[in-house]
């Protein structure tokens, strides 16, 4: 029984629950059993009790595994970081607080890269996260404490955050399903910030359909986010079996970079064949300033994480380190709050902004940013969607890259020119790479997100990906 | 060789204002605005800058910051954006203030001559409230912030250098306060804080174009403080010139109790604020119906009502300036004039020179004094007495006069004190004869101190002529 | 600080302390020197960057092409001191204690 239940995505699992078939509070203690019993790091805090449990919502009462990112109220939320430790926010994030009263009762917080800033997990002020697939290996990250939880069947499914491929990547490390949003989709409206025009949240699934499912209840203006939308279209669950009439793009510059490894490009090749197979049409396209993403993410996402960290500062919530003066306070403090990364991308920020510096950083990415979000507009006029693989490489050995910032932020350059154009991105697993998972990304312009869901559907179909690598 | 202490100078002053909006709420926040309540009561996530939190701007916020540039004269931005100014103090709970730099809600305006460079909207800052003695920051131990007025919605108004002199600087910020007061848009109380002035000051030699280095002269929390402030500041860039010095550009706070100014330079190192466009929000681009919303709401300002009091009411240009320029005194004047219309000059001298702001003087007594002396019932003399005791105790003029005696003279009274006057001057009554007019005043004077004044001085004149034949 | 840029130039350790003064980030000297290493290298890809001829181009802070989002100017209730000063790692009854700046 248990590893029927287990075997059941998060959409069949509500299905039952909403018809009085399954006890949601069944689910409820075998997912909570397991994620307590979690040795891959994936999980920082789990609640003693379970909450009251309702299956009549569109979520059906199937738990939920939430990003450390994301403010509950009275619920540690650090984003990873040490300087956040003992805070619990005295509200909750308008996602979680939607997903919640959609029927998806959160289950945990999951452990990630300290405020989103890694691509391996290894970031965290509280210890790696494994990945289930190679124990020795990192999951991605920043949202690797949700991938290895959906991944390793510690959780029906999760939400993340991704400011520049922070779910996709993991999602595609872990080999199961992860979804960026288009920008204002779905409210930031506390989501501990890190790239405040960058960052949005998404759901890490172990199908397309269940992220169809529980993007669906995410979206929507939020009063609370100046900068979030009203979704234009219903939510709606995909079934596509053919991709008959899709135009589908290959954007030469990015499957040139550098360091795709040779399985990650038999898998692409393997994807790409798929799709026409599947009836659509399959060209090369330009992205031109796309090779410059990276250099301008870098830029940006820094500067803008640099006075978002800034209220870290030892006042009014998390650590403060004793000092006889207010300057040391703030220095002892945020020394021995922060880790190395953020200390980097603090540092990187601050220079890209200082005086003297702007135009010359900040001003040339926002503009190397316009060119991006044009090279895109121009693609969807000739095709519907782009396919990319979503990480140069699978999951690389923990520790292989910490001491080479620039090695592990290469993991994010197919992810990234996605993030600042603001577009939708999903990450599907495509097949394996000597038995490492390797991730498929396809992209389409704004609010597409169902449109995506179909297609990607109905190459995950034809992909038959099969089981996780449960324990 | 040139002597420098010979050197005639030319102060140069900017101003720099920050105006307290009375919204209900908060700049980015629904917290309630509060003034004198209990610390940290009127806080949110938002107004401390909790993790995840995002700013909403206040939309009567902007509405004000509209009026406030449409009365200034300015330019509104098609488009205009906020940014981050990043700093560290206690007292910014984000760390970084949410403010305008390159595009500002309004910009080039003008008022009485000087320019208005900018005005644009930001967040308050916390009060920090210093636990040591002295209540000021040097010498504290520990400090306490209280973020009841974090994120209190400002609008900083920045003119152009065009102010000559600490009178003209306190003079024009007063007309400001007036003209901010009149939209309603803020308490404009520099007591409390909601009206903060701050002055650019330079020096250069009398008749040179270049300007000379500036000072940044804060805590001038009264006009009389912002003159002296000023005066100091001048007084002491003058020493320094005279003697061959150099003036520092630096950051200086004036203390109001002992007019000494001191170098607020430790706190000013290394600011570099790092502005970068605020990405959790959008453009504000006032339509056509936000600017003529703002238009609409705009009254008569002081200027206007000046030019009109002038025009109307035959006042002279002064006079209708130092009521319209303190509209509390405006009104008092405007409501005085709607029971008695028939003599608004004096109406007017009264109100600037003997009935202050706070006085016990209702409108209608001063009113009612001046159709008394209309009527020749009180002379002006007398009237100034009337004055006193309205301004002191209140009260009705009639009855003023009835219980001092302070009727005019008049009748057979006055001719009977004419007559003595007339047979204890006969030298002056001579030289009267003799054409040497002017002797007069002697008579009338002595009629005057019998009279204690209640007498008409023109009416004196006129019987001691026909007495005297003169 | 008066190097070119786009030319493969590095920062050094004394920028490094400046920029880690404004972010309030307080470095041991070999944190320092290390730093300046990692962001030189980092700095060498972004400023490839500068070879494209962007002059004309609009810069992009944000894609979403929103304008005036507003709230109205009206009061919700405010959060309990208590609840808030419960965070704060040093707080006297009514408020957030810091060392004096100044002192
Ligand atoms: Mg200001
Ligand atoms: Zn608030």
């Amino acid at each position: 029984m248990t590893s029927e239940l287990l075997s059941l995505t998060a959409a069949q699992a509500a299905e039952r629950t909403r018809a009085g078939d399954l006890d949601p509070r069944e689910l409820w203690d075998l997912y909570r059993e397991r994620a307590g019993a979690d040795d891959l790091g994936a999980y920082l805090w789990l609640p003693d009790d379970a909450p009251e449990m309702d299956a009549s919502g569109p979520l059906g009462g199937v738990p939920l595994a939430v990003k450390d990112l994301f403010c509950v109220e009275d619920v540690p939320s650090t984003s990873g970081s040490r300087i956040l430790e003992g805070y619990r926010p005295p509200y909750t994030a308008t996602s979680v607080r939607k997903l919640v009263d959609a029927g998806a009762p959160m289950l945990g917080k999951t452990n990630m890269d300290e405020f989103a800033m890694g691509s391996s997990n290894e970031n965290s002020g509280y210890g790696p996260v494994k990945n289930p697939w190679d124990e020795s290996r990192v999951p991605g990250g920043s949202s690797g404490g949700s991938a290895a939880a959906v991944a390793a069947g510690l959780a029906p499914w999760a939400i993340g955050t991704d400011t520049g491929g922070s779910i996709r990547q993991p999602a595609a490390l872990c080999g199961i399903v992860g979804l960026k949003p288009t920008y204002g989709a779905v409210s930031r409206y506390g989501m501990i910030a890190f790239a405040s025009s960058l960052d949005q949240c998404g759901p890490l699934t172990r199908d397309v359909t269940d992220a169809a499912l529980l993007f669906g209840q995410m979206t929507g203006r939020d009063p609370c986010d100046s900068t979030s939308l009203d979704y234009p279209a219903d939510p709606r669950l995909p079934s596509a079996e053919r991709l008959d009439g899709l135009r589908f793009g290959v954007p030469k510059e990015l499957l040139d970079t550098e360091g795709i490894e040779p399985g990650v490009r038999a898998v692409f090749d393997t994807t790409v064949k798929r799709i026409e197979e599947l009836g659509a049409t399959v060209e090369e396209i330009a992205l031109p300033h796309s090779g410059h993403g990276l250099a301008a993410y870098y830029v940006l996402a820094p500067a803008e994480a640099s006075a978002n960290l800034a209220r870290y500062d030892g006042v009014r919530f998390g650590i403060r380190a004793e000092a006889p003066d207010l300057l040391s306070m703030y220095e002892e403090t945020r020394a021995q709050g922060f880790g190395d990364e953020v200390k980097r991308r603090i540092m990187l920020g601050t220079y890209a902004l200082s005086s003297g510096y702007y135009d010359a950083y900040y001003g040339q990415a926002q503009k190397v940013r316009t060119k991006i979000a044009d090279d895109f507009r121009a693609a969807f006029e000739r095709v519907d969607l782009i396919v990319t693989p979503t990480s140069p490489t699978t999951a690389f050995p923990l520790g292989a890259r910490t001491g080479d910032p620039l090695a592990m932020y290469l993991s994010d350059v197919l992810a990234v020119p996605m993030s600042l154009a603001g577009i939708p991105a999903i990450s599907i697993p495509g097949g394996l790479a000597d038995g490492l998972p390797v991730g498929v990304q396809l992209a389409g312009p704004a609010f597409s997100e169902f449109e995506i869901c179909d297609a990607a559907y109905a190459l995950e179909r034809a992909i038959g990906f099969g089981d996780l690598p449960w324990k | 060789m040139e002597v420098a202490s010979a050197r005639q100078y030319e102060p140069v002053i900017g101003l720099e204002i920050h105006v307290q909006l009375a919204t209900d709420t908060k700049m980015f926040c629904g917290c309630e605005l509060s003034f004198g309540l209990d610390p940290n009561t009127r806080t949110c996530p938002v107004c401390l800058g909790h993790p995840g939190v995002l700013p909403v701007p206040n939309r009567r916020a902007i509405e004000f910051g509209l009026m406030i540039g449409l009365a200034l004269g300015c330019e509104i931005a098609p488009r205009s954006i906020f940014h981050r100014k990043n700093y560290f103090y206690p007292d910014n709970p984000k760390a970084f203030q949410i403010s305008q730099y390159d595009v500002p809600l309004c910009s080039g305006g003008e008022l009485a001559g000087v320019r208005v460079h900018r005005a644009h909207l930001e967040e308050d800052a916390a009060k920090l409230v210093h636990a040591g003695e002295s209540g000021r920051i040097h010498g504290a131990e520990a400090s306490v912030v209280d973020f009841n007025r974090a994120g209190t919605p400002l609008v900083e108004i920045v003119t152009e250098p065009d102010i000559h002199s600490a009178a003209e600087a306190a003079e024009w910020a007063r007309l400001l306060r007036e003209t901010l007061r009149a939209l309603g848009v803020s308490d404009v109380n520099m007591d409390e804080g909601s009206l903060r002035v701050d002055g650019n000051v330079s020096i250069r030699p009398a008749g040179e174009a270049t300007l000379g280095v500036k000072t940044e002269l804060k805590n001038m929390n009264s006009f009389r403080f912002l003159e002296r402030g000023l005066d100091a500041e001048i007084a002491r860039q003058e020493g320094i010139l005279r003697e061959g010095g150099q003036v520092e550009q630096e950051t200086l706070h004036f203390d109001n109790r002992t007019g000494a100014l001191s170098s607020l330079r430790s706190k000013e190192e290394a600011h570099d604020y790092r502005y970068f466009p605020e990405p959790d929000l959008v453009p504000i681009a006032p339509t056509e119906a936000m600017i003529e919303m703002a238009r609409a709401a705009i009254p008569e300002l002081p200027l206007a009502r000046a030019e009109r009091f002038e025009r109307d009411h035959d006042l002279p240009a002064d006079s209708a300036r130092l009521l319209a320029f303190r509209g509390e005194q405006g009104d008092f004047f405007e409501a005085a004039l709607a029971v008695s219309p028939s003599d608004p000059r004096t109406l007017a001298n009264y109100v600037v020179n003997d009935v202050p702001p706070g006085s016990a003087a209702t409108p209608e007594a001063v009113a009612k004094l001046v159709d008394l002396i209309g009527a020749g019932t009180v002379s002006r003399g007398a009237a100034k007495e009337v004055l006193e005791v309205l301004a002191a105790e209140g009260g009705d003029p009639e009855q003023i006069v009835a219980d001092r005696g302070l009727g005019a003279a008049g009748g057979d009274e006055l001719g009977a004190i004419v007559d003595q006057a007339i047979a204890e001057n006969a030298g002056a009554v001579e030289k009267i004869r003799e054409g040497k007019d002017q002797a007069i005043g002697a008579i009338v004077g002595a009629v005057m101190r019998q009279t204690k004044g209640r007498a008409d001085g023109g009416e004196v004149q006129k019987l001691i002529r026909e007495r005297i034949g003169a | 600080m008066g190097r070119t840029l786009f030319c493969g130039a590095v920062i050094d350790r004394e920028q490094v302390n400046h920029v880690a003064r404004l972010a309030r980030l307080r470095l041991t000297d070999e944190q320092a020197e290390q730093m300046a290493a990692e962001l030189s290298k980092v700095l060498d890809h972004i400023e490839k960057m500068g070879e494209l001829d962007l002059a004309d181009v609009a810069p992009t802070s944000h894609v979403v092409e929103l304008e005036n989002v507003l709230r109205e100017d009206e009061a919700r209730p405010s959060w309990p001191r208590d609840r808030m000063l419960a965070e704060a790692p040093d707080a006297d009854a009514e408020g957030f204690r810091v060392p004096s700046p100044g002192s």
